[in-house]
């Protein structure tokens, strides 16, 4: 790699030994991939994945510490992925004595060590940055030090930014010297599509359900994917943005997409069109039974597949603003049609703080509040992952949350009649 | 004994028993609750790899085409190096992912006694032939001796 006067200065300790391991990280990181380079990052701020103050994690916190006690903070503000824990998600004795006092028991420590390092706010905890709310939503081009799988897959595919499927901590260190390794998914050619995804469904395929097939099937490969448009258009409205992010974060966790291009719809794909494909891609068609296949293979380890669920949660990642009042009309529908007046399943809606914030001044929180269903800035994935819930019979429509834990996978639809009616979620 | 040459990620040489899977490794869905939960085995938690779920990784040779899932990986492999809880070495069939690359990175420049050699780019030819138990040696050079 060929570093500029004033990265070797860095590297070479002139400005302390702690920049010089930061700088030596990002090089070494580099290497692995052939990075001649590395470049400036543009954008106005950064996002951490690293939100939650686990016991296990202390060397993390180490890490962070030493570089706080050398002054080498963030050169940048940035957002955070959500906390774990919120008072408001139903838990037991038992789950809240194990939370409290033994898992995350380096939580508050952990929240004034990012203070310190550059957080933008105390409300800046969510894996949906880009959201308006939030305002932590890059431009076409930008180059980003981001590490959340979901956001570095909506940066570069929605929003057209450029951004590695970097690590936690290797997030931060970007930000502490200002470059990242220009590689991957940071160069014309990394951000080309190796794979076409040919949709044939009969209706509009389930956000989650269509990004868990794509990324089980490319991996860490950029698919280009022609014909969703049928069901999406071909504007960037709320509705594809929101389908976008839940889609983009399916495949991101159930493979290792860090880029997908949808025909006539994301901004690539727009400007460049199928010249983005590369000879020889590989084909995968997807029709209504192969989304089946998909969803029936998923394993099921609750100990009795039976079980009646005893919790809830939908948003992972983040809803958005509309998310939340298109899912309240649907809930007080389906509490209509079942003869209900709430939610017959302890539900959990997840957001982003800001997100929540705006939501409690519209007509519809008190509305969705009537349901039954709680809110929550909640990781629902940090909530899971632990023994007590991997017993608990927890369902989702977040593919996410399904491959990381025990939560068993729905549909939307599917979602919607079990919190509303009750009985078996099939 | 079968030999492999490959791509040093992060150097030093080992001899260990192999683990393999054949489907991408999912670092936080396999190590986060054996490493939160004091597993000294360290036993894999990722209900979706059916090749290593429920077996021992630490000091194993984890033979894998590449990492996969949250992007929170690398950490986690770095945590597990910095708790000595982590494979003997991890072999890659294919060339390395960012993941993987970043926790090897952070764990070789930033925790000190921890020598956790990775080797990419081995072929698919060495993911067909190297099974679970079979003894494998890193050498310095990234040649892997496979002992079957």
């Amino acid at each position: 790699m060929v570093l500029t006067p004033e990265q070797q200065a860095i590297l070479n300790g002139e400005k302390g030994e702690t920049l010089a391991k930061v700088l030596k990280t990002l090089v070494m990181y580099g290497d692995a991939f052939g990075a001649e380079k590395l470049v400036p990052i543009t954008s106005k701020y950064n996002h951490l994945v690293t939100s939650f103050g686990l016991k296990v994690m202390a060397p993390v916190y180490d890490l962070m510490q030493q570089l706080l006690d050398a002054g080498v903070a963030s050169g940048q503000k940035f957002s955070v992925d959500p906390r774990p824990l919120d008072k408001n998600v139903p838990a037991n004795f038992l789950q809240n004595f194990v939370f409290n006092k033994f898992m995350y028991t380096k939580q508050d420590f952990y929240e004034k060590q990012l203070m310190e390092l550059g957080l933008l706010d105390e409300d800046a905890f969510t894996c949906a940055c880009y959201m308006d709310e939030v305002g932590n939503k890059p431009q076409k081009g930008e180059v980003l030090s981001w590490a959340e799988s979901s956001a570095v897959v909506y940066a570069n595919s929605v929003l057209g930014a450029r951004c590695n499927r970097n690590s936690g901590i290797i997030d931060i260190m970007g930000s502490i010297v200002g470059y990242v390794p220009y590689f991957g998914l940071l160069t014309d050619e990394g951000r080309k599509a190796t794979w076409v995804v040919k949709i044939a469904t009969t209706k509009k395929p389930e956000a989650q359900l269509l990004g868990s097939a794509i990324g089980m099937k490319v991996m860490e490969d950029v698919p280009y994917v022609v014909g969703l448009d049928k069901w999406l258009g071909t504007e960037l409205d709320d509705a594809a943005c929101a389908y976008l992010k839940d889609f983009g974060a399916a495949t991101a966790s159930n493979g290792a997409v860090g880029l997908y291009h949808i025909d006539k719809l994301t901004p690539e794909a727009v400007e460049l069109g199928e010249s983005l494909i590369v000879e020889g891609a590989k084909e995968y068609i997807i029709d209504d039974a192969e989304l089946q296949r998909v969803q029936d293979n998923y394993p099921v380890i609750w100990k009795n597949p039976d079980a009646k669920p005893k919790l809830c949660f939908v948003g992972c990642p983040h809803l958005s603003l509309q998310q939340l009042k298109d899912w309240t009309e649907k809930v007080e529908q389906g509490l209509k049609d079942s003869g209900n007046k709430k939610v017959v399943i302890p539900t959990v809606f997840t957001a982003p703080p800001k997100v929540l914030e705006a939501f409690e001044k519209t007509e519809y929180a008190p509305r969705l509040k009537a349901t039954g269903i709680i809110t929550s800035y909640i990781c629902p994935l940090m909530y899971m992952n632990n023994p007590l819930c991997k017993k608990m019979p927890v369902i989702t429509s977040s593919n996410k949350l399904r491959t990381y834990t025990s939560a068993r996978y729905y549909t939307d639809a599917q979602i919607l009649q079990a919190i509303t009616k009750g009985g078996n979620a099939e | 004994m079968k030999q492999f040459k490959g791509r040093v990620i992060t150097p030093g040489t080992v001899t260990a028993e192999a683990v393999v899977t054949t489907q991408g490794f999912n670092t936080l869905a396999s190590l986060q609750m054996p490493l939160q939960f004091g597993d000294k085995e360290v036993k894999c938690s990722d209900q979706n790899n059916a090749e290593l779920h429920g077996k021992p990784l630490i000091n194993k040779a984890l033979c894998l085409p590449q990492t996969i899932g949250s992007t929170t990986g690398g950490l986690v492999l770095y945590c597990a190096c910095a708790l000595k809880k982590n494979p003997a070495c991890m072999l890659f069939a294919n060339p390395i992912d960012s993941l993987a690359a970043a926790g090897a990175v952070l764990a070789d420049v930033w925790v000190e006694g921890v020598t956790m050699p990775v080797v990419d780019s081995l072929g698919e030819e060495f993911l067909a032939y190297v099974k679970d138990g079979m003894m494998i040696t890193v050498k310095e050079d990234g040649t892997v001796e496979v002992d079957g």
